[in-house]
């Protein structure tokens, strides 16, 4: 099986392979044994994909563990795989996450279990897809494939509002990536037939989905047809982000999934937008990228200080961190659009960053909510006396959530902040606003939630995190120190791929002699290696 | 002139068998020597068809070309006859039902499309139309008893009759202006001379006619109520059986005939399809009835194809015939799955009689979540290809607006689809209808949904085959 030999592959469709073992050999009365292969699936994917952060070589090609075979040959469609440093560190973080998901589920999904982690698995094929198709239509696919086992997990293990959330979900979503489609299709003729009746010729190339080969004619489009694709990307990706004003999907979303399904969609569903920026919008449409520098800034500032002035008025724990979610994609978006090496690093590390403190901090409500069923604010109050263990948790990923130095978050926004100020004073202020916001909002909750009296009864007699509830966040912890003390292997995988990204997207970038700017440790250290 | 004859040996198995069926009933055989001879008749047709494959040039006086594009419809229509057979017989049975004269309306319906397929004469391409049409209009009312069959089988004949008059005085028209209904001979007297008015009327009524077929908005009033009102299986064997016949239609009339006024025709069937695509998947958001929205969504898909019709070339027609094959496996299917529900009332199945489906039968259910999602254009199934390359034939032809349209509308159109799979799956209670396990009935469902994952996931075969039925004879 020469399909199976490559690394890429395994990985994408082990956990496809795992939900099929449990839908036809596992009877779903015996939930246990479900609950077994399923996380046995899970934790070998992540463990075969720790394989990457080895075999992959920054100094390497472009794009490594390539796999490439002809799929649609009447369309040039191609089956292919391969990574850059990039994708590496989400598939890392995909398979970590959902290899938490899987394991932190089973007191909290009571039935329908062999469906749920069956969806969960499908899930895990789906997302891991999109960071490996370096085909647009294989891509597309694994890109929608994704949408409707979310839609089960939110439809049928949500809260009390989830045939809503789960069809907004669903909908909205979709209607950004079928719009993306008609950008993947212009930038199609373009490389190849051209538009017939408007009188625009394409390149005459051979058809072909590839987004490598694209990438090499892409960047030479028109600024007026670059600006469309980037539009229809804009749409796709942006919902997705989700970007100010496209996010009102996702409070409903994060709040009405079950825990697990939070988690995914905070840690990586997320990241596929933001994914997609920096894979697709900046490399292929670089002029177009300059064009909307002012306005996707404007739209990351407004999303980094709406997002924390919306977190800080919510009571529902939950809703509070999703919109959370909103300010620290904002973040990213802001680092991403500063065009530089700098701002793309901090960027890709934020993404990281956010998928092990918000993935956290969904657990951490999760464990909560297990016990009490409600997330209320008010319902809460001196946890910190009857559940030591679970406080002391909370701390650290609220710490890291903020960005407290020696946690990864410090890193992440301080490397976006540095991205950015080089670009714009003001865009940096703008965005400290949004850190110190965030600060108050988290350090708000936390006091509200563990700190003062115990008022309410029924919180007197809690448990403290269970043995694998802890099991479920130490992994995140110990991440989020390593990032904060220690990025440079993460700085050192993604940092050829970044600097590629930065030569298509601002050439004078590079060429520019820079500023020196004091910078700590290890955030500096990648640029001066050169 | 016996090797000519010989061109027609699908066509011929067909009728033949179609008077043997009818002869059958008479003599009272019992019901499943009917449908084995049906069977019979299908295949046999199937395996003359390929053996006959195509012909250059034109046959039967220029009536008919034996191209890949009568090929492939040939083989289409025969394909979507024998599922309509699989799930019509266990229906029948059920319902107590003669199924001889069925069986043989239904092969001659198929016999019209067939002869539709290798048309290229006006005049022979409206007989074949006729006798599909009549054929349908007598299969919408065969369950006598039940008024909604009745009103069903009337509005389809008194609307059907109106549209082919509307069509024959079109052809008229056409005629005495150009003195020709020869496909061939029509497009080399456009290419040179300025079209008269008399024609681009002709030409406004043909159109119309034809749309009327593929239920086209604004032509599009008829099909709730039929759709709603025949028996399933043939309800299910008008929304792809007629439907891809009128296409066939369509496409050689328009590319062949009338290709040198595409730039008249274009922008009209451009905004007809904008509003095919709106309205039928708006309409079909409130939708109660499973028949009535599956309706209104097929007037949607029609919509979808017609965006293949306008952007023309061998990428336009080419999407046009592989979404027809695409759709006729997937909404065949769709109905398949309503048409062994296990519903009291007739034609009154309702989107919560699919409550807890999932549960109760998961194959059933997974089989109509497959096929709903194939509707809506969600990969890996065969819609998502479907949509592909008709939306990429759009945008390569410069209409990128109504590409626009019809992802927006496939968005919309999840809506109500999604109504029924959050009935199967989301649903805590369980009070649903069962879906009958009947051989046949779960022989095409399976057969259909196969088909719905391999177009979906490996479609390179069937693109392979359509490539070269899109070069219609003689362009």
């Amino acid at each position: 099986m020469e399909f199976f030999s490559n690394l890429l592959n395994i990985i994408c469709y082990l956990p496809l392979a795992g939900a099929l073992f449990i839908i036809f050999f596992i009877p779903k009365e015996n939930t246990k044994a479900i609950k077994f292969w399923a996380t046995l699936f899970a934790g070998a994917d992540f463990v075969i994909s720790a394989a990457l952060w080895f075999v992959y070589d920054p100094e390497g090609a472009p794009f490594q563990l390539v796999y490439k075979k002809p799929w649609i040959p009447a369309i040039g469609a191609q089956y292919f795989f391969g990574v850059d440093g990039i994708a590496v560190l989400l598939i890392l973080l995909t398979t970590l996450l959902g290899f938490i998901a899987v394991y932190s589920s089973y007191t909290a999904i009571t039935h329908r279990e062999k469906e749920y982690y069956v969806w969960l698995l499908v899930l895990q094929t789906g997302m891991l897809g999109v960071f490996m198709a370096l085909d647009f239509v294989l891509f597309y696919v694994f890109w929608e494939v994704m949408l409707v086992p979310m839609y089960f997990l939110i439809g049928i293990w949500g809260g009390p509002r989830k045939l809503y959330a789960a069809i907004k979900f669903f909908l909205y979503t979709l209607v950004g990536s079928v719009l993306m489609l008609i950008g993947i299709l212009a930038l199609y003729f373009y490389n190849s037939s051209g538009f017939a009746l408007v009188g625009l010729p394409g390149l005459g190339n051979p058809p072909t989905f590839d987004v490598t080969e694209l990438m090499k004619v892409a960047p030479s489009m028109p600024l007026s047809l670059q600006k469309w694709v980037f539009l229809a990307f804009f749409v796709g990706f942006a919902i997705k982000v989700p970007m100010f004003p496209f996010h009102t999907w996702l409070p409903d979303a994060h709040v009405e999934a079950p825990t697990a399904g939070s988690v995914i969609l905070a840690g990586v569903l997320l990241k596929m937008g933001t994914y997609g920026f920096l894979r697709f919008s900046l490399p292929l449409l670089p002029d177009a990228s300059r064009w909307a520098v002012p306005w996707m800034v404007l739209l990351a500032i407004i999303g980094i200080i709406y997002g924390a002035l919306v977190a800080m008025a919510q009571q529902d724990m939950k809703k509070l961190v999703a919109y959370s979610s909103v300010s620290h994609l904002g973040f990213v978006m802001l680092g991403m659009f500063a065009l530089n090496p700098q701002g793309l690093s901090g960027s890709l590390l934020q993404m990281i960053n956010h998928g092990l403190s918000t993935g956290g901090l969904f657990l951490l409500v999760g464990i909560i909510y297990e016990r009490r069923h409600t997330r209320g604010l008010a319902e809460f109050g001196g946890l910190a006396k009857v559940m030591p263990v679970y406080a002391t948790l909370f701390m650290i990923i609220t710490m890291a959530s903020i960005g407290l130095p020696t946690l990864n978050g410090f890193m992440g926004e301080l490397t976006i902040l540095l991205g950015a100020f080089n670009r714009n004073t003001w865009w940096a202020v703008a965005a400290a606003t949004g850190i110190v916001l965030g600060a108050a909002y988290m350090l708000w909750m936390y006091q509200r939630v563990f700190f003062g009296e115990l008022v309410h009864e029924e919180n007197k007699n809690l448990p403290d995190a269970t043995r694998r509830e802890q099991w479920t966040l130490i992994p995140l912890i110990v991440l989020c120190f390593w990032i904060g003390l220690y990025p440079k292997p993460f700085f050192r995988i993604m940092e050829p791929s970044i600097r590629r990204v930065v030569e298509v997207v601002d050439p004078s970038y590079l060429k520019a002699p820079q500023a020196v700017l004091p910078q700590p440790h290890g955030a500096k250290q990648h640029h001066t290696e050169e | 002139m016996n090797f000519q004859v010989g061109l027609l040996l699908p066509e011929l198995v067909l009728a033949g068998m179609g008077m043997l069926v009818l002869l059958g009933g008479v003599l009272r055989f019992s019901p499943q020597v009917a449908f084995f001879l049906t069977n019979l008749a299908f295949v046999a047709s199937g395996v003359a068809a390929v053996v006959v494959g195509e012909r250059e040039g034109t046959f039967f006086g220029g009536m008919a070309a034996f191209d890949r594009f009568a090929l492939f419809f040939r083989l289409l229509f025969l394909l979507a006859g024998i599922l309509v057979a699989w799930l019509s017989h266990p229906f029948l049975l059920r319902a107590g039902r003669n199924p001889w004269e069925y069986d043989a309306l239904l092969l001659f319906a198929t016999l019209g499309m067939c002869l539709l397929a290798s048309g290229v004469h006006l005049a022979g391409l409206y007989v074949s139309l006729e006798l599909m049409a009549l054929a349908s209009y007598i299969l919408a009312g065969y369950f006598r008893s039940e008024v909604k069959s009745h009103e069903a089988a009337t509005k389809y004949f008194v609307l059907g009759a109106l549209s082919s008059g509307i069509l024959v005085y079109g052809l008229s028209l056409v005629y005495g202006a150009t003195g020709t209904l020869s496909l061939q001979e029509l497009a080399a007297q456009l290419a040179q001379a300025k079209p008269s008015p008399a024609l681009l009327a002709g030409l406004f009524l043909l159109l119309a006619g034809m749309l009327f077929k593929v239920a086209a908005v604004p032509f599009h009033v008829w099909t709730p109520d039929v759709y709603e009102g025949a028996p399933t299986p043939i309800t299910a064997f008008f929304s792809v059986g007629p439907k891809a016949a009128a296409f066939a239609l369509l496409v050689r009339v328009l590319w062949t005939g009338f290709a040198p006024l595409a730039a008249d025709w274009r922008e009209l069937l451009a905004w007809v399809a904008a509003a095919t695509m709106i309205w039928g998947n708006v309409a079909a958001l409130t939708q109660d009835n499973v028949k009535r929205m599956l309706a209104y969504s097929s007037i949607a898909h029609a919509g979808y194809a017609l965006l293949g019709l306008i952007a023309g070339g061998a990428l336009g027609v080419q999407s046009v015939l592989f979404y027809l094959l695409v759709y006729t496996v997937t909404n065949l299917g769709a109905f398949g799955v309503v048409a062994l529900l296990a519903s009291d009332e007739y034609a009154g199945e309702k989107v919560s009689d699919f409550r807890g489906l999932g549960r109760r039968q998961p194959l059933a259910a997974f089989a109509m979540l497959l096929f709903l999602l194939s509707l809506g254009g969600i990969p890996p199934t065969a819609g998502f290809m479907g949509k592909l390359y008709l939306f990429a034939a759009a945008v390569h032809a410069g209409f990128a607006w109504l590409a626009v349209v019809g992802v927006l509308m496939s968005a919309v159109s999840l809506y109500y689809y999604f109504r029924i799979v959050k009935e199967m799956y989301l649903s805590a209670e369980e009070q649903g209808l069962p879906v009958l396990g009947e051989a046949w009935g779960v022989r095409a469902l399976s057969v259909c949904a196969a088909a719905t994952l391999i177009l979906g996931i490996l479609p390179g075969q069937a693109l392979t085959f359509t490539a070269p039925a899109a070069a219609i004879w003689p362009w």
